[in-house]
């Protein structure tokens, strides 16, 4: 192997390592969600609240992000430049849309009059999936960047190791939306 | 008045009011922070500092800054343990109000654990690994400097809290819902949680740096079989570091939603669940004690071998029993609180996995002792610190598996009897490994030995006054007397074991100054204790194989490793290095940003605890285009022509 190479792995072994590291994070939120999910305090439950198929767009936002965001990486190994603005720029409005949508959601609730501040219930999920919203945020900033440096340098060696990194990240984000679709949703639609 | 909040946030001038006490401590922490400014300004040496550490990215330099910040930090956590040992041997009302002996208890052990004995973990691991690995550098030099930086400024925000407001009086681990907004109102409690919010995101990405250079880094032929031990035991440490600082994270991240935007997580009103608290911060904190102490083990597993002048036995079963002792510590949390009331059946599950750990253990106990048989030992000052551990560390043991029987932990719960237990530990176990690491290391840093005569003195001194202050202890519990007492009853009958005890903490403060003394002489005498050959212990693994100190690359041509003990293989086959063509090399730039982006996160802390907001979002934007300035840098390595090397290397050989 030479050096570039091995740097590479290093690299990417290392972002894996963080990726397990967030997944630890989110898995403490997750069970913080299980414990507290029935304390509602005498408010209403996630099943009065949710509305399955405004979550159910959101999703497959976001699961076509994912996959535009593999479009723009496969574009980029084969050093396509206009087609990985494109696909990176397709990946950045739906996850943008996405974002969108779910603050929406958020605005709705608290407007309602159903606050993080209401019951442990409502706190452990605006922090949980507003957690996963900060690292789509964080994620879009990054998305910015990389286009920014695409656009300028070209795809060079290093451009491209940062947008593997990058769809990385973004494709973990995905997984962690599936859960929370499952476990904060899906299951909270189920009237015990 | 409005406009005053909008600008400082609640930080008003009676933030700045304290008693005489802390006075006394902030302006000592003045006084010798304008000293060190005089000092620096006076031999000209600011560029200097500039240059050759503060914007450094050389895991040997960040690993002298990390010690430093400890040993600093150490007095700091010493000097509260000996005003509490004062308060109780004289159990009089009047040297230290009770709030302020809270804020002492709940300084110390955060200080001790987060910012002595991990920096001294992390600063010893900086130096060593990459040598033992035969490796130039660690996988991310830039990140490793930004742990360092962020570890730093961590320490900053808990010493502002001595100046500035307050501290948290809510223990070490700040259980809810004492420490809810409704039960703490103040700063101290945030002092706190963003004190150690920052310092843990520090150590999060030192555990990424450490497992991706430890695996991705060695020596061609060092497979992980023939890895030297203490790098075994650090990159278990590091994978619970991996494992359990995000559970830190998560959990200070929502203690702090329920202080700063009124959620209930914690609570103990609207659905809030104090108890899921204890059990995540345990989640953390059982494994955090083993991620201080496996590197401990690490340290001993190299200096008994190279004092016996054998190799260590029962290699296998060492690596065998790190790992094991690195799964078993996710599944032991709850015996912090057999109390909460769980059920026998939970209880006693616990109860079996904390004795069953005390197994590997033990099994490392034995080899390092069967290390010694037949052994030709040598008794200098690290193995002194070893067969102190031996001692105290068998004694915590036996004490911990006597307290993971669930019906003796309810009379000893809380008690001074589980003080002295985990001080057994954590002073017996992790402080004396990383004294023995500092003594045995300190050549290799700065090319000369430290004075054994004054390193026995101070290992003497450490010893005695450890069991004069915490075999009272054990006996008090036990008596009943419970932890975080300010005053009690003299009808008890207390008083005369609390004075042994702060006779102890005497003793104690008597080898910390022996330390010091050792030094002073060591660094004035130091042409006379010159380390010439860079192996001055006659030493078994990589690190002994370069000059000391090291050159700034390290190796000048990458080792080939053959055996455990590498570099004993290659003494013994008279094989040192072999005639090499050097090669260029490659190493980063060094570069200020992780200084700058510390002390804005820094900021950030500041103005949270405050609640100075403008301040916390110009601070954390500055910080985010930092990072984003660097993620466009392509351009963060140099490189070292092969014949300036060849030169080095000849000048230094000559």
């Amino acid at each position: 192997m030479n050096e570039a190479a091995k740097n590479d792995s290093k690299n990417l072994l290392g972002f894996w390592i963080y990726i397990m590291t967030d997944c630890v994070l989110f898995a403490s939120l997750f069970a913080t969600f299980a414990v507290l999910r029935n304390n509602t305090f005498g408010g209403p439950t996630g099943a009065e609240l949710f509305s399955l198929p405004f979550v159910l767009v959101e999703t497959m936002l976001l699961l076509t992000s994912s996959f535009t965001c593999g479009l723009g990486l496969l574009a980029a190994r084969q050093k396509e430049k206009t087609q990985v603005l494109g696909w990176f720029a397709v990946t950045f409005v739906l996850g943008l849309s996405f974002l969108t949508m779910e603050l929406t959601e958020f605005n709705h609730l608290v407007n309602e009059g159903h606050s993080w501040t209401a019951n442990g219930f409502l706190s452990s999920f605006f922090t949980l999936v507003g957690t996963h919203g900060l690292h789509i945020t964080i994620g879009l900033l990054w998305m910015i960047v990389m286009m920014l440096q695409v656009a300028k340098r070209g795809l060079g060696r290093h451009t491209v190791r940062r947008l593997t990194l990058l769809s990385l990240f973004w494709h973990f984000l995905d997984i962690v939306w599936i859960f929370i679709f499952t476990i904060v949703y899906l299951t909270g639609a189920i009237q015990l | 008045m409005n406009l005053f909040a909008n600008i400082f946030g609640r930080l008003t001038p009676e933030a700045f009011q304290h008693d005489m006490v802390v006075m006394g401590g902030v302006i000592g922490m003045t006084v010798s922070g304008i000293v060190i400014i005089g000092l620096l300004t006076y031999f000209k040496r600011w560029k200097w500092l500039y240059r050759e550490w503060l914007t450094s990215v050389d895991p040997k330099k960040i690993g002298v800054m990390y010690i430093v910040v400890a040993l600093v930090m150490l007095l700091r956590g010493l000097s509260d343990a000996a005003m509490m040992r004062a308060q109780q041997a004289l159990n009089t009302h009047g040297f230290l109000n009770s709030d302020h002996f809270q804020q002492i208890f709940s300084a110390h052990g955060t200080i001790m654990i987060f910012f002595v004995a991990m920096g001294l973990m992390f600063g010893l691991i900086n130096l060593i690994v990459p040598l033992q690995i035969g490796a130039r550098d660690v996988a991310f030099p830039f990140m490793n400097a930004t742990s360092f930086w962020l570890f730093a400024a961590g320490a900053m925000l808990i010493n502002t809290s001595l100046a500035i407001g307050e501290f948290s009086a809510a223990g070490w681990l700040a259980y809810p819902p004492l420490s809810e907004l409704s039960f703490s109102p103040g700063v101290g409690i945030d002092y706190w949680i963003w004190g150690l919010q920052i310092a843990g995101i520090g150590s999060l990405l030192s555990g990424i740096n450490f497992t991706t250079t430890i695996l991705k880094m060695r020596a061609a032929g060092m497979t992980l079989m023939k890895m030297p031990l203490f790098v075994w035991s650090v990159l278990n440490s590091m994978i619970l570091v991996i494992f359990a600082f995000p559970i830190l994270t998560a959990t200070l991240g929502m203690l702090s939603l329920d202080r700063l935007l009124g959620m209930h997580f914690f609570t103990s009103e609207m659905g809030g669940n104090p108890m899921m608290y204890v059990n995540l911060i345990w989640a953390w904190g059982h494994p955090e004690v083993y991620i201080l102490i496996l590197p401990a083990f690490g340290v001993f597993s190299e200096v008994v071998a190279t004092f016996s002048r054998k190799r260590l036995f029962g290699y296998t079963s060492m690596v065998v029993a790190l790992a094991a002792i690195t799964f078993l510590s996710f599944t032991v949390w709850l015996h912090h609180f057999f109390t909460m009331g769980a059920g026998a059946n939970v209880n006693a599950f616990f109860g079996v996995m904390t004795m069953i750990i005390a197994v590997p253990t033990g099994v490392k106990i034995f080899n390092w002792l069967a290390t010694m048989y037949r052994g030709r030992i040598v008794l200098a000052t690290p193995m002194l610190w070893f067969l102190g551990f031996i001692v105290t560390f068998t004694i915590g043991g036996v004490a911990g598996v006597l307290m993971a029987v669930p019906a003796i932990d309810f009379q000893v719960h809380n008690s001074l009897f589980l003080v002295a237990h985990f001080h057994t530990m954590i002073v017996g176990g992790v402080v004396f490994g990383y004294f023995a690491g500092l003594n045995y290391w300190f050549p290799k840093i700065f090319g000369f030995k430290l004075n054994e005569r004054l390193g026995r003195y101070a290992f003497w001194c450490w010893f005695v006054g450890f069991l004069l202050a915490f075999v009272p202890l054990y006996i008090l519990g036990l008596m009943g007397a419970t932890r975080r007492l300010d005053h009690y009853d003299p009808s008890l009958g207390w008083q005369g074991l609390f004075i042994v005890a702060a006779v102890g903490i005497a003793v104690i403060l008597a080898g910390v100054g022996f330390q010091i003394l050792q030094l002073f002489f060591s660094v004035k005498d130091r042409k006379k204790n010159l380390d010439a050959t860079g192996d001055p212990w006659n030493g078994r693994t990589l690190e002994w194989a370069v000059s000391s100190p090291p050159p700034f690359y390290n190796f000048a041509s990458l080792p080939e490793v053959r055996d455990r003990d590498a570099f004993w293989d290659m003494k013994k086959h008279k094989k040192d290095f072999p005639d090499v063509k050097y090669e260029s090399i490659r190493l980063p730039k060094n570069t200020p940003l992780p200084l700058i982006i510390a002390s804005l996160v820094f900021a950030v802390g500041f103005a949270i605890v405050w609640y100075i907001w403008w301040l916390a979002i110009i601070a954390g934007l500055s910080a985010l285009i930092c990072l984003i300035y660097r993620l466009n840098n392509d351009e963060t390595e140099y490189s070292i022509p092969a014949a300036k090397i060849a030169k080095l290397e000849q000048e230094h050989t000559a």
